[in-house]
């Protein structure tokens, strides 16, 4: 009975409204990110210039904010927002106002940050690293989009708060409890952009400073830096552990464990950031190390995942009569986009994680650093695991909240969108990796450097990229058809929002996981442990600062 | 809460091989002195090109320390200087080098130097050029227009 009730369940159509307006602003900056990305791989071929005086570093700062910012951003507070509605039973009047307000200032710095951009008084990449000056514009924008976020966050807060103070002794719903962590950990680590923007990168564009400190901007940056893509990840899991068991028709093989998982994540993901700093100069050894060391705790929570999740896999085939070691393997719902979809992204996850392994490994760093081998990892995490996710919960997600349903035709095309994106990112990510390894380094524009042998070896594997990135861009403009199509052409009608049950409900999860004092206070000191000597050595034995350079090209 | 039991024999196994890992990692990098390049000398930006060593870049013999030359670099947007060195093969260098203006990269591409440069730091690496050949130096942190224009080469010579 319950279930039956449980499936009819819809978000609120007033919640539905805020979603559908984030899931638009995600949607567009998918389109416009994914042709600056075929712009750059065509450029990088060395077949093909950019006309009417477009710079290539303008592209790649257009594609890094528009994918790594504003699609992920937007996705995940619309995905939470939606999660959380409905879960808790709707938001209240006060946290929709939140949600709106939040959702527009965040537009709002978008579009500051975008015009300056488009006026190439911001080719600073989405890292823009001091000395590089941007317009302060830029800043400003950038300001208002972490600002907005947190306006927006507040909203899914909110809703949880309230529903805690009327299910008292209750633990909360699986689903909210994961959007919670994840928007109480983004909130921690943009507090580290947050200051560099408003305390150093603002007043010195504004001219109110003369210098600033390279170190200090950078370590603040890659505070945030590492939190942000598990910002990114933890959405995914949330579909992974909540969501798709339901969609199998099996069970959450612990409600608990999923609990715990997510609070190891909270507390491992902030304290790490040293590890994107592992080459430069002016940290000491040990704290680097040390860094290494906490960033390595995530594969606690990463390996508890994996078994949860092919847990419930077998568990489901066995409980259809599957047979042998793997027979559960051939029995999942290969023909239903919102399963396969996702669980591509899921096995994309594990040549992923072994690279960041590579990557976080202290030395090993070395071989790989800054080359396009990195570039290639994160289009393994992100634009696999991640945006494949997201493209299969935005496949029942949509309809439900426009009041539509996937049809058959949508499902097929929504299958085949994955199998082109997977073969377009085998091209694209594997040539990235191979390439890195040879020593090609990202970021950059096709060049020959003078002749150089090495550099004529790493052509061929950037022809590829292109290649890749063709076949890619071929899966937007698939992925957009069905957006477009879920959220304004497809027959009306009534859409699940799956939400799995926990294998064992009678076992309660431990009230101490809603304890976030405990976990706030845990995640404090460990930032602190990991942070506060390091940070006093680069501000006691600082350099004279930097002025500001712009050496991008202009209009 | 209750965990399977087979959870619990993979999550000690994959414990364990975290632990094991970490520790080679570590022993490699403080015992063996593989760490990654972490110099803590600073310099001031702006007069870097009047200061020691920076004054004289380029391939130094040294006499009375670990490694047998200094080589030292000047970095700003977008080349290095020098443009180009010769280095006897088998020779243990110290690379030193610094930026003037922005960030840069400093990658010997095919070998394992690879660190970066950030104005008002020193970043040191001491290698040993045990193969013949040329290696192209390139910077691989975007530093502008001019970003994959800038580089240098090492001719490790007989």
């Amino acid at each position: 009975m319950i279930t039956s009730t449980a499936a009819k369940v819809k978000v609120d159509p007033r919640d539905a409204k805020l979603s559908m307006a984030h899931f638009f602003v995600a949607f567009s900056a998918l389109a416009l990110g994914g042709l600056m990305g075929l712009l750059q791989t065509l450029v990088r071929s060395g077949k093909w210039e950019l006309p009417w005086g477009i710079d290539y570093y303008q592209i790649l700062t257009v594609h890094g904010v528009l994918m790594g910012l504003v699609l992920t951003t937007f996705f995940i507070m619309g995905f939470q927002y939606a999660a959380v509605s409905r879960t808790t039973g709707g938001h209240s009047s006060a946290a929709r106002r939140a949600g709106w307000i939040g959702f527009w200032v965040m537009l709002v710095g978008t579009l500051m940050a975008a015009t300056m951009v488009l006026l190439k008084e911001a080719s600073v990449l989405y890292t823009f690293y001091a000395p590089l000056k941007a317009h302060w514009i830029f800043y400003l924008g950038l300001t208002f989009v972490i600002v907005g976020s947190w306006i927006d966050g507040a909203a899914q807060i909110m809703t949880y708060a309230r529903w805690r103070k009327n299910n008292p002794g209750q633990p909360s719903p699986l689903l909210s409890f994961m959007a919670v962590i994840n928007t109480v950990m983004w909130i921690v680590a943009t507090l580290g952009v947050a200051a560099t923007v408003l305390f150093q990168l603002l007043p010195w564009s504004l001219g109110l400073v003369d210098t600033v400190d390279v170190l200090v901007s950078r370590t603040l940056f890659w505070y945030f830096g590492h939190p942000l893509v598990y910002f990114w990840l933890l959405p995914a899991y949330m579909c992974w552990y909540a969501i798709i068991p339901k969609i199998i028709g099996g069970k959450i093989f612990s409600d608990s464990l999923a609990r715990l998982s997510f609070i190891l994540f909270l507390l491992f993901s902030i304290p790490v950031g040293f590890h994107h700093q592992l080459t430069e100069p002016g940290i000491d050894p040990a704290w680097k190390f040390f860094q290494v060391i906490l960033t390595f705790m995530v594969v606690i929570p990463s390996l508890m995942t994996a078994f949860s999740l092919f847990a419930t896999f077998e568990r489901y085939g066995r409980s259809k009569g599957a047979t042998g070691l793997f027979g559960w393997f051939r029995v999942l719902p290969w023909g239903d986009a919102r399963f396969i979809v996702p669980f591509i992204g899921m096995a994309a996850f594990i040549p992923a994680g072994a690279g960041g392994i590579i990557n976080a490994s202290n030395q090993m760093d070395q071989v790989v650093h800054n080359t396009i081998w990195i570039t290639g990892h994160f289009h393994l995490t992100a634009a696999t695991s991640v945006v494949l996710t997201f493209f299969g919960i935005s496949y029942w997600l949509v309809p439900h909240l426009t009041g539509r349903r996937l049809t058959k035709a949508m499902n097929k095309l929504a299958i085949i969108q994955a199998w082109v994106w997977f073969i377009g990112m085998v091209f694209m990510s594997g040539s990235m990796h191979i390439q890195g390894l040879l020593g090609g380094p990202r970021r950059s524009a096709f060049s020959t450097y003078g002749g150089s042998e090495q550099a004529a070896e790493w052509i061929p594997y950037q022809i590829a990229q292109a290649v890749g990135g063709t076949i890619l861009f071929l899966g937007i403009i698939l992925v957009l058809i069905i957006f477009v199509n879920l959220a304004f052409f497809a027959p009306k009608g009534e859409e699940e929002f799956p939400v799995a049950e926990a294998e064992n409900p009678e076992e309660k999860a431990p009230m101490v996981f809603e304890n976030w004092k405990l976990w706030l206070g845990i995640t404090a000191a460990l930032i602190l442990f990991a942070y506060t000597i390091p940070f006093i050595d680069i501000i006691q034995n600082a350099p004279p600062g930097s002025k500001g350079f712009q050496t991008w090209s202009k209009w | 809460m209750h965990m399977h039991k087979l959870e619990k024999i993979w999550l000690i196994f994959g414990i364990s091989c975290l632990v094991i890992f970490l520790t080679v990692v570590g022993v490699s990098a403080f015992y063996l002195g593989n760490k990654p390049p972490s110099c803590l000398t600073t310099v001031n930006p702006e007069t870097v090109g009047q200061e020691k060593p920076f004054n004289e870049p380029g391939l130094h013999k040294v006499d009375g320390k670990a490694w047998d030359y200094e080589l030292v670099y000047v970095a700003s947007a977008f080349s290095y200087t020098p443009a180009q060195v010769e280095v006897p093969l088998g020779a243990k260098v110290k690379v030193i080098a610094t930026t003037k203006d922005v960030i840069h990269g400093f990658e010997v591409a095919g070998t394992n130097i690879n660190m970066m440069l950030e104005p008002g730091y020193i970043s040191e690496y001491t290698t040993t050029f045990d193969k013949a050949g040329e290696f192209l130096i390139v910077c691989n942190e975007y530093c502008g227009a001019g970003h994959h224009l800038m580089f240098s080469k090492i001719e490790v010579v007989k």
